[in-house]
């Protein structure tokens, strides 16, 4: 071997170690320990697909299942709409006060998620929280956010939507390079505000819009943090908020590190990577049709 | 131009939705327990409670939980950064048998999720004997993070060959090339990578939850999570406590925002990272 091709391999083999030990190891042991009953004490034991099988039956999985869906069925267009409103705003002012917003819209972002689920913990109480505070200045008696099962999940996307700094500043350097001769050109041809926006801004902006709609899916679906921080882990919350709160990525981790069942958990999570791969592929092809790239730009 | 009131009145709006959540935490965090929820509106604390972070500092170890937090941030940024560069300029100035099968393997990985490998892991530490240390929150980054390899090499590309040829002429070693040229140049992506990973071990509770029993290794994530369970609900919450812990546990963090805040800026919009 050169040794200029020995030095390469010296280069790039901290990656091939963390790939063998905390990626490809990891992936291919969960998949093994996925058919196995394991409980960290005696050695795991072989159970064929009974994992699978009982998943399909977990009542508590489907509940996981459908607020986790639901959740990012919300949160993904409503997050994507309005942070695309804030980088239009912000695009519209320019120059050095669009710095300043930005700031301002990027702030909670750097809250993190244990805090910003304690926060709202206050700010949605039901009897004395701002938010229903300030919906009774309208006489409106807002919900128990916090402890009525139905207005659980609502609130937890409110929760979610006080954090569109990265999708709007992504968006936001999107729209930057978009070409003001195009606006112009069209303009001159008498085409109205929306019109311009509808086919020149978005078509441009298609691949940020896209992107942005992938990492917040793949993100919603592995929602944990905030919702672990405001509803589990202690009796007193976890029972009153029931399985409304219940995420599947919290009922993984509650199947693996409170009821140590990690051949389970381990099925648990195999299903949510072929989920989320299938999501991101079925996204890639769509995006393909949907999305506008100009010359050269796919790389 | 015609509708510019609106215009401003709407960006107002939103400012006041992402800003004013802030200043209620501060105001409400040095207010007495009795006014926790009275007068939301009123942007200061009356009555003045200051007491409330000397309170919740003797209740819970906060010093050690900062401490544990700034720590843990720093092994964790600093080895990922250095450990990224170094497989970054692998890539980017060597061609070698295997270089694209194995860096398309760094950009295979950048979509997997955390909870799938988190059972496996868990048990490779558990099998080392280092659960219930802090060696499991950052070690792992000491092989590289496949985002940031990805930023770096494609920063390490813009720069010319020849400066690299010049240096190899000099007699530089490869290390030479690496630590002397590449590193100084690749500075703004390096510190883009650093404040990124600084920003996502701070916020991390998943793995203090999984790994850490002691209450003196926490860090503040995992800490605040404490006082949330032990003081907010039952016959007698102590609310300002746990709005005290939530700042103490945000403040920092906004104050290396601000101090480092064109790289977040640069970072999300050029990596796309959270």
């Amino acid at each position: 071997m050169r040794p200029e091709t020995r030095w390469a391999y010296v280069f790039v083999l901290p990656w091939l170690i963390g790939l063998v030990l905390f990626q490809l190891g990891p992936m291919l042991a969960s998949l093994a320990l996925s058919f196995t009953e394991y409980d960290l004490i005696s050695s795991p034991e072989f159970a064929g697909t009974a994992n699978y099988a009982r998943m399909a039956q977990d009542p508590k999985v489907a509940v996981a299942i459908g607020n986790t869906v639901l959740y990012t069925a919300l949160h993904v267009p409503l997050a994507i709409t309005l942070a695309l409103g804030l980088a239009l705003m912000l695009n519209r002012i320019g120059g050095r006060g669009a710095g300043v917003f930005r700031t301002i819209f990027y702030l909670p972002s750097m809250t993190p998620y244990v805090a910003v689920g304690v926060l709202f913990l206050f700010l949605l109480n039901g009897q004395a929280g701002m938010v229903n505070q300030f919906l009774g200045l309208f006489g409106v008696e807002g919900p128990q956010w916090t402890t009525d099962p139905d207005w659980i999940l609502p609130g937890i996307v409110l929760m979610s939507l006080w954090n569109l700094g990265s999708t709007t500043i992504i968006l936001f350097a999107a729209l930057r390079n978009v070409p003001a001769e195009l606006a112009e050109a069209a303009m001159i041809d008498g085409a109205g505000a929306w019109a311009r926006f509808r086919r020149i801004t978005l078509p441009m902006i298609s691949p940020a819009l896209f992107f942005v709609v992938i990492i917040n899916t793949i993100a919603s679906l592995q929602m944990f943090d905030q919702v672990y921080a405001m509803f589990f882990g202690n009796q007193v919350t976890q029972q009153a908020s029931g399985d409304s709160a219940l995420f599947y990525v919290v009922y993984l981790f509650q199947q693996a590190f409170q009821f140590l069942h990690m051949g389970y958990a381990s099925a648990l999570a195999w299903v949510l990577f072929l989920v989320i791969a299938l999501i991101t592929l079925v996204q890639w092809k769509l995006g393909g049709r949907l999305v506008h790239y100009e010359a050269g730009e796919r790389a | 131009m015609r509708r510019r009131p609106f215009f401003w009145m709407m960006l107002a709006a939103a400012s006041v939705i992402f800003l004013y959540p802030f200043v209620w935490l501060v105001v409400a965090s040095l207010k007495p327990r009795s006014h926790t929820f009275a007068d939301p509106f009123v942007p200061w604390p009356d009555p003045f409670a200051p007491e409330n972070y000397a309170v919740v500092w003797e209740a819970v170890p906060m010093l050690a939980w900062l401490v544990n937090t700034v720590l843990v941030g720093l092994a964790a940024a600093l080895a990922v950064t250095l450990s990224s560069a170094f497989v970054a300029f692998g890539f980017a100035y060597f061609r070698f048998p295997g270089r694209n099968v194995i860096f398309a393997s760094v950009l295979g990985t950048m979509m997997l999720p955390a909870a799938v490998t988190l059972v496996p892991t868990y048990l490779i530490w558990h099998a080392a004997g280092l659960t219930g240390t802090q060696v499991p929150l950052w070690a792992g980054n000491l092989f590289g993070s496949a985002f940031y390899i990805f930023l770096l090499r494609q920063f390490l590309l813009g720069v010319p060959r020849y400066v690299f040829e010049a240096a190899r002429v000099d007699g530089a070693t490869y290390l030479d090339l690496f630590w002397r040229i590449a590193v100084p140049l690749a500075k703004p992506a390096l510190i883009i990578a650093f404040v990124f990973e600084l920003k996502a071990s701070w916020f991390d509770l998943m793995k203090p939850l999984v790994y850490l029993q002691d209450p003196s290794l926490f860090t503040l994530p995992r800490g605040l999570k404490a006082v949330v369970d032990q003081f907010y609900q039952g016959g007698d919450p102590k609310w300002e406590l746990v709005l005290a812990a939530s700042v103490i546990t945000t403040l920092p963090l906004v104050v290396v925002f601000f101090a480092g805040q064109r790289y977040f800026v640069q970072g999300v919009a050029t990596t796309g990272h959270r």
